[in-house]
């Protein structure tokens, strides 16, 4: 049977502002709020509330019958949070329908996964913890910004415990084969890969209000016989959008909304499905590998990265900004750290951009590339002077290996932690066991004994703790070094 | 075609523009171009196209003696061309001060009796309209539109007049009325306006009132770099090795070019930054302004005004920047970015500059927002891989201008005036 993989991404980013380079040093708030505040609201009500109404509608009057999936960056939660609450609402609405499934992605819906693997997996927990706060869901599913996948970054995701992964059915990788099945990771056969279907999604998403298109216009019986007339091994049909594709890109006159709608009593006649994304990782073999060294994403013709990190430009202030990734992590300041994320948004190198798109291109306040260059270079020359100013920048090789020490102690920590949890549950478990056994002696005997219990799973925490102290000396010790060294 | 200017003894973009759309033209094959020279020098190349000399042109009968004629003429005109012209004598001009073969001299250049000089060209125009024949008459600038008038008067035949620049753009809106009279004048009477940009082509419409689907835009081109320039600029020393960035400002120092927002955008910079040298090339009438303003605050030690440039002497210039800027109030064309590309130096612009509409690898900013213009610099000053990057682009960006494009497009609105 056929099934569908509807799934919406949400993401806003942080607009900066106008930025000089005599700013740089004396002003270290680089967001433009009129702008952000502007453009969610704008997003928020063309785009994001009669859409997500409109899914509502649908999951309720198809009860059990429709799905889909969603995701937020961390960045657009905080807009939300700040301006647009109601939107936060209605997604919770929607998770409370039963029909919706969360995934994770970056915090930053940055390019961390290609610049430094620390920051990747930090950034991806970070919204994982979002997520778990906000909605109360814990997402099993990763898709990465602009569903970027090499083989390498598959590896990662599954070693962070994700059972699947989003990518684009890329046709330079695909060739002949079909996106319709699930495919698993060349370098972790375990990670199922949901590919997009390139063609199904941009004729809702970019082509629906196209005059020109020959499919236009479109109406959803014809879209569902498209479907219905793949060969009937092909079952996977993973239609993946930016959910401000229903109102912004597809404006609401062009009746996209009603379109959507009608989704799932058409695709009911002709015995097609609905499914979340886990749903198919867990229903559903892997057919094949897939298999990039290179990057894809989920933009363009060429399906590459090079709408981010095509020309010189773009690859200068990828390398100045990830450059500095393993210090901003260790820091404890909590306004770089924010910074961090908000400076990371893959739309910042977008802007940069001097591809010739087809469709026209969005800049921003900027009026070229050069000049969104240069105000995020400005903004990040002021962004690398303040980490600076915490731990100088070194090529101290030493400094690099102490590092490392403390991230393997960080590890060891964690795997230490994990013991004691376990410990602590199986002790837990033998005072139960005890007091059933003991019924008839009196509580005041026991208690001594959890006591005691207790006292012996402190003492490796203290142990811990004298490790991350020692670790945190170390790191001080070369920092002095290192400015000896100057 | 009438004009003012030809390579190598110009004074301004004019000339350059003259030689490189005749040449373009040329490169067609079935064109024959005669090009009417106030007084030229004799070295101009003539392997294209035929030059006329006015200087040497009768307007009044004159029986000179045949052998005599010849060496007064020399290589400049055929006696036999002379004798047709002289035949061709409409009126007595024995009133205004002719020389000894009945020619009136000219000087060529700009002098302050400017507008006697275009009176007596339009003089010498009606004998050469009524000689030579043509199909079109081109005339630039309008210096030259009453002789285009005249001539279309003569023989009928359309008249393209060129905008190279209007009394608008030298002036910042404060207009000569004589000036804006002759300009108005000749495009009333022209068929077709070819203008050197968008932006001079929106200022005939509005300030001139022509008529939208007489008047185009026609942007200049550049020609390759000579073997001789190009060795020049390929001493340039790389980015990374250079201690001092140097950032120029190259043309003439009049209030059209918004010099002060060079200054004050180079007080910016120097502000903020140790290694970077500002170099205000070039001569006019507020150059003591400039250098007195860099005084006032207090940059003239990092400020430089090595006066007007010319031949290897820009090439020079350009090897040695990084930068160059031009912050023009008005430009109507502004060829200098282009040759500032040619040599591998990232141009900034302002907005107001109409080679911008042809431009994509540089950087624009508003003339007025020196905020932007002294943030481009520093960028490029201080960003390796950004300076790199433009430093290719625009090269291979400006490369693809050629005058063999823009010949052809005229041609087109030659066709089309032709009936063809």
């Amino acid at each position: 049977m056929k099934t569908i993989c509807l799934y919406f991404e949400i993401h806003q980013n942080i607009h900066l502002k106008r930025y000089r380079f005599f700013d740089i040093g004396t002003d270290h708030y680089y967001y433009d709020d009129y702008e952000n505040e502007r453009s969610i609201a704008e997003t928020a009500e063309k785009s994001y509330i009669p859409s997500l109404k409109t899914l509502i509608a649908m999951a309720k009057e198809n009860k059990g019958y429709f799905k889909c999936s969603l995701s937020l960056s961390g960045c657009s939660i905080e807009l939300l949070e700040i301006y647009a609450p109601q939107v936060l609402e209605l997604i919770q609405e929607l998770v409370d329908t039963g029909c919706c499934e969360i995934l994770a992605e970056p915090y930053s819906h940055g390019l961390a996964s290609l610049g430094n693997e620390a920051a990747f997996r930090d950034e991806v927990k970070h919204l994982c913890d979002k997520v778990k706060n906000v909605f109360g869901q814990q997402p099993k599913i990763f898709r990465n910004s602009a569903l970027i996948y090499t083989d390498e970054i598959g590896r990662i995701v599954h070693e962070m415990g994700f059972k699947g992964m989003l990518t684009e059915g890329a046709k330079q990788i695909l060739g002949w084969k079909s996106p319709h099945y699930v495919y698993s990771c060349a370098q972790a056969p375990k990670l199922k890969l949901l590919l997009r279907d390139h063609g199904l999604s941009e004729d809702i998403s970019y082509r629906f209000n196209d005059s020109n298109w020959s499919g236009y216009p479109l109406f959803a019986d014809t879209y569902m016989d498209w479907i219905a007339q793949q060969p009937e091994e092909e079952q996977v049909y993973n239609l993946f959008m930016e959910l401000c594709a229903l109102g912004i890109f597809q404006p609401l006159s062009s009746n996209i909304l009603d379109f959507m709608r009608a989704l799932p009593q058409k695709a009911k006649e002709r015995g097609i499905t609905f499914s979340t994304c886990s749903e198919i990782c867990s229903k559903f073999k892997a057919a094949d590998t897939f298999s990039t060294p290179d990057p894809i994403t989920w933009v363009g013709e060429e399906s590459d990265i090079s709408p981010w990190l095509g020309n010189d430009m773009q690859r200068d202030a990828f390398e100045k900004l990830y450059k500095i990734a393993d210090r901003v992590l260790i820091l404890p300041d909590k306004r770089i750290k924010q910074d961090w994320d908000y400076l990371q948004a893959t739309n910042n190198f977008r802007f940069m951009s001097t591809k010739d798109a087809s469709s026209g291109v969005y800049r921003g306040i900027y009026d070229s590339p050069y000049d969104a260059f240069t105000n995020y270079m400005n903004i990040i020359s002021d962004f690398i002077t303040r980490v600076n100013s915490y731990y100088p920048e070194t090529d101290n090789e030493e400094l690099s290996a102490l590092l490392t020490t403390i991230r393997n102690q960080e590890d060891e920590l964690e795997l230490k932690n994990r013991e004691i949890e376990k410990l602590r549950k199986t002790i837990h478990l033998l005072n139960k066991g005890n007091a059933a056994t003991t019924k008839a002696k009196s509580a005041k005997n026991v208690e001594p004994k959890a006591a005691k219990a207790e006292k012996e799973v402190a003492e490796p925490e203290a142990k811990a703790t004298t490790t991350k102290a020692k670790a945190t000396t170390a790191k001080k010790k070369t920092a002095t070094k290192a400015k000896k060294a100057e | 075609m009438f004009g003012w200017e030809f390579p190598p003894h110009i004074l301004g973009g004019l000339g350059t523009a003259s030689y490189g759309l005749t040449k373009g033209l040329a490169a067609q094959g079935d064109m024959d171009i005669t090009f009417c020279l106030p007084a030229p020098w004799g070295d101009e190349d003539k392997s294209f196209l035929n030059i006329i000399p006015m200087n040497h042109v009768p307007v009044v009968y004159r029986e000179p003696d045949s052998n005599w004629l010849r060496e007064r003429l020399g290589q400049q005109m055929d006696t036999q061309l002379y004798y047709d012209l002289r035949s061709n004598i409409y009126a007595d001009f024995s009133y205004i001060g002719v020389n000894d073969i009945g020619a009136i001299e000219f000087s060529g250049r700009y002098p302050d009796n400017l507008h006697e000089e275009i009176n007596n060209y339009s003089i010498v125009a009606g004998v050469i309209a009524r000689q030579q024949q043509y199909d079109i008459i081109h005339a630039h600038d309008w210096l030259t539109y009453p002789a285009g008038i005249h001539a279309k008067q003569v023989s009928g035949k359309p008249l393209v007049i060129h905008v190279h620049a209007t009394d608008f753009d030298r002036s910042r809106g404060q207009v000569n009325p004589t000036v804006y009279s002759i300009e108005k004048d000749g495009m009333d009477h022209a068929d077709c306006i070819m203008c050197v940009s968008e932006l001079t082509r929106q200022t005939v419409i509005n300030q001139y009132h022509q008529d939208p689907n007489k008047c185009f835009a026609m942007h200049n081109a550049v020609y390759p770099l000579s073997d001789h320039v190009q060795q020049i600029v390929k001493e340039r020393k790389p980015f990374r090795e250079k201690k001092e960035k140097v950032v120029t400002f190259l043309g003439r120092i009049t209030m059209q070019k918004g010099p002060e927002y060079f200054v004050e955008a180079a007080k910016m910079v120097i502000d903020r930054t140790r290694n970077i040298r500002f170099c205000m090339a070039g001569s006019g009438d507020m150059m003591a302004d400039m250098i007195e303003l860099a005084a006032h605050r207090g940059i003239s030690d990092r400020i430089h005004f090595p006066g007007f440039m010319k031949g290897d002497a820009v090439f020079e210039t350009f090897r040695d920047s990084d930068v160059y800027v031009m912050p023009s109030v008005s430009e109507p064309f502004g060829i200098s970015p282009l040759e500032a590309m040619q040599s591998g130096v990232p141009s900034v612009i302002s907005k107001q500059s109409g080679c911008g509409e042809i431009l994509d690898k540089c950087i624009k900013t508003d003339y007025w927002d020196i905020e932007a213009m002294a943030d481009a610099i520093h960028a490029l000053c201080t960003n390796e891989a950004y300076h790199d990057y433009i430093e290719r682009e625009g090269r291979n960006e400006v490369d693809q201008i050629t005058w063999e494009k823009v010949g052809l497009r005229i041609r087109s609105h030659y066709n089309r005036l032709l009936g063809l």
